[in-house]
């Protein structure tokens, strides 16, 4: 199921904004790689330019290379649909469908993608709820609004959507910045099960839950506002926030920063 | 309330009570937003009192089972029962044919066009519809349907023309309810891998769907009432013609305007009595849309 990521010569703009430069990283399968730094340095950029939703926004465009085991995601002939069926992702806030159920919610990705049959949703539905730890909290009420939800019930809902597509790769992006303690232990209990499956990439602003949760940590940082982001060092978890290599990344983890 | 506001051991600039100098201005803009309100609600009482005090006079069960054929001016009976079915049966047209052309039109506004020059001339072109007095619309089709085309007065034409007004209000209408629906939602089915029309069909457009048949139905209650265009494209009947492709037929605007221009006094209970049920239909729409979009909302949030 989970496939390597391999990015090469990686820039990404904004309009006439140079937003990231030159980022080259290996992404290992069934692990978790989180991406650190400040505010505002690329990562969520970085993020969404693994499954192409960074050119969703006007203007924006990307140069480089994202190979997916032996595929390039921006080759020509690739079609961005196609790349984020196989590549999910989960956003900071939770965004459940508020006109769709709870079982609509999960089941959307398939349906909207033309699976039909009562018997296999059904089944693919009570599998993405279990993988997201959430089935024994919804199951009596699958028919109800996603909306009714907790927030970090909402958010495992969105988990649960996003793996009903059974993609290969799954990100992240700052999924517990909006759910209190509790919740986010849930979700982090969740990514630690789920990296058996999947290569998951997260970013986060939470260092102790970079430290709790991946196996290895990127850190990105920023020169000064307008300066393009870029990738300081990307190691092991426990190397990066013991012993890392660049000053740039001790200073922000030990939070002498600036 | 009276705690924080009685002066008298309170010191200290920071947690003194409300100068007299605001409560006495406070007063006064309240007083001035009823005032305003009030004069809002004048015509709108001095309308409805009215109507209903000369439109009950008549309001029978003939009015509804019949048509003015072979009734003059002086008469006391007849009905409006040819003019309800012609109304309703152009409002409906009209509705079939601007709800699609307005509601695709408002997505690739909002949806497609991403501030491009195509959208922009056609949001220009919205504006200059939206400004387009009544009777010129009227005229356009009678001008184009009827002297160019060759066709007949009908209940279509008259729909033709009624649809011109009621385009640019459903446009307005659906791209401010689509801008509401958060950029989150799209993104959200995109990362599934939907594609955008599957998107737009599947979750923009129901996330969006209760505003838009709101709007859908306040254009319907405006263009309900116009009679200056149906004046040029339906003509005039008093019988009955349910046939709304094949030659004049009655509407409830035209059959006041035939009644008032009547000098008996017969004939003007009929006016009022018709003005009562165009009111009635529309408040019944308007009414019908709220309970409409409240069952979409049980699914909502």
């Amino acid at each position: 199921m989970a496939k390597r990521i391999e990015v090469s010569g990686l820039h990404a703009y904004y309009g006439g904004v140079h937003a990231i430069e030159d980022i080259s990283m290996t992404i290992e399968p069934r692990s978790v790689t989180a991406f650190i730094g400040p505010s505002g340095c690329g990562k969520s950029t970085f993020l969404r330019t693994l499954n192409r939703m960074h050119e969703v926004i006007p203007g924006a465009r990307v140069e480089g290379k994202v190979m997916l085991d032996d595929e390039d995601l921006y080759d020509s002939s690739v079609d961005p649909v196609a790349v984020r069926r196989t590549v999910g992702m989960v956003f900071q806030r939770p965004n459940p469908f508020p006109t769709m159920s709870i079982y609509d919610n999960v089941a959307a990705g398939l349906k909207l993608n033309g699976v039909r049959k009562k018997a296999r949703l059904d089944e693919i539905v009570e599998e993405s709820l279990q993988g997201a730890n959430l089935w024994n909290e919804v199951k009596d009420r699958l028919g109800k609004p996603g909306a009714g939800l907790s927030g970090g019930q909402q958010q495992r809902l969105c988990i649960a959507r996003a793996i009903a597509v059974q993609p290969q790769v799954l990100l992240m992006d700052e999924p517990c910045s909006a759910l209190d303690p509790i919740s986010t232990l849930a979700i982090e209990d969740l990514i630690g099960k789920l990296k058996n499956l999947y290569t998951i990439v997260i970013v986060t602003h939470n260092m102790q839950q970079a430290a709790r949760v991946s196996d290895k940590t990127a850190f990105f940082n920023i020169a000064g506002t307008g300066q393009p982001g870029k990738l300081i060092e990307i190691d092991d978890t426990s190397k990066i926030f013991t012993n890392p290599e660049q000053k740039a990344t001790e200073d922000y983890i030990t939070g002498r920063f600036g | 309330m009276s705690a924080l506001t009685t002066p008298g051991e309170r010191r200290g600039a920071t947690l003194s009570p409300v100068s007299p100098r605001r409560k006495i201005t406070d007063r006064a803009v309240q007083g001035l937003v009823y005032l305003a309100f009030a004069l809002a609600i004048i015509p709108l009482v001095s309308v409805l009192w009215t109507v209903i005090g000369h439109g009950l006079a008549r309001l029978d069960a003939d009015f509804f089972q019949f048509s003015m054929n072979g009734v003059s001016g002086k008469d006391a009976g007849g009905g409006a029962y040819h003019a309800i079915v012609g109304t309703l049966e152009q409002v409906a047209i009209t509705t079939v044919i601007a709800v699609p052309i307005a509601v695709l039109t408002a997505v690739y506004l909002i949806e497609y066009s991403g501030n491009g020059r195509l959208g922009k001339v056609i949001s220009f072109f919205v504006d200059v519809m939206t400004g387009i007095p009544s009777i010129v619309a009227g005229l356009f089709v009678l001008a184009l349907w009827l002297l160019t085309f060759g066709f007949d007065f009908s209940g279509f034409a008259g729909s033709l023309a009624l649809a011109i007004l009621m385009i640019p209000t459903v446009i307005r209408a659906t791209e401010e309810m689509l801008k509401l629906v958060p950029n989150d939602l799209r993104e959200a089915s995109y990362a599934l891998g939907v594609p955008r029309w599957r998107t737009i069909v599947f979750v923009v457009l129901p996330t969006a769907r209760t505003g838009i048949v709101t709007g859908v139905m306040l254009a319907v209650a405006r263009v309900m009432g116009e009679t200056a265009p149906l004046l040029l494209t339906i003509f005039f009947t008093k019988a009955i013609n349910t046939n709304a492709f094949d030659g004049p037929q009655g509407s409830l605007p035209t059959f006041i305007w035939e009644q008032i221009a009547d000098s008996n006094a017969t004939a003007h209970d009929r006016a009022w009595t018709g003005a009562l049920v165009l009111i009635a239909l529309i408040m019944l729409l308007n009414l019908a849309a709220r309970l409409l979009a409240r069952g979409a909302r049980t699914t909502g949030r």
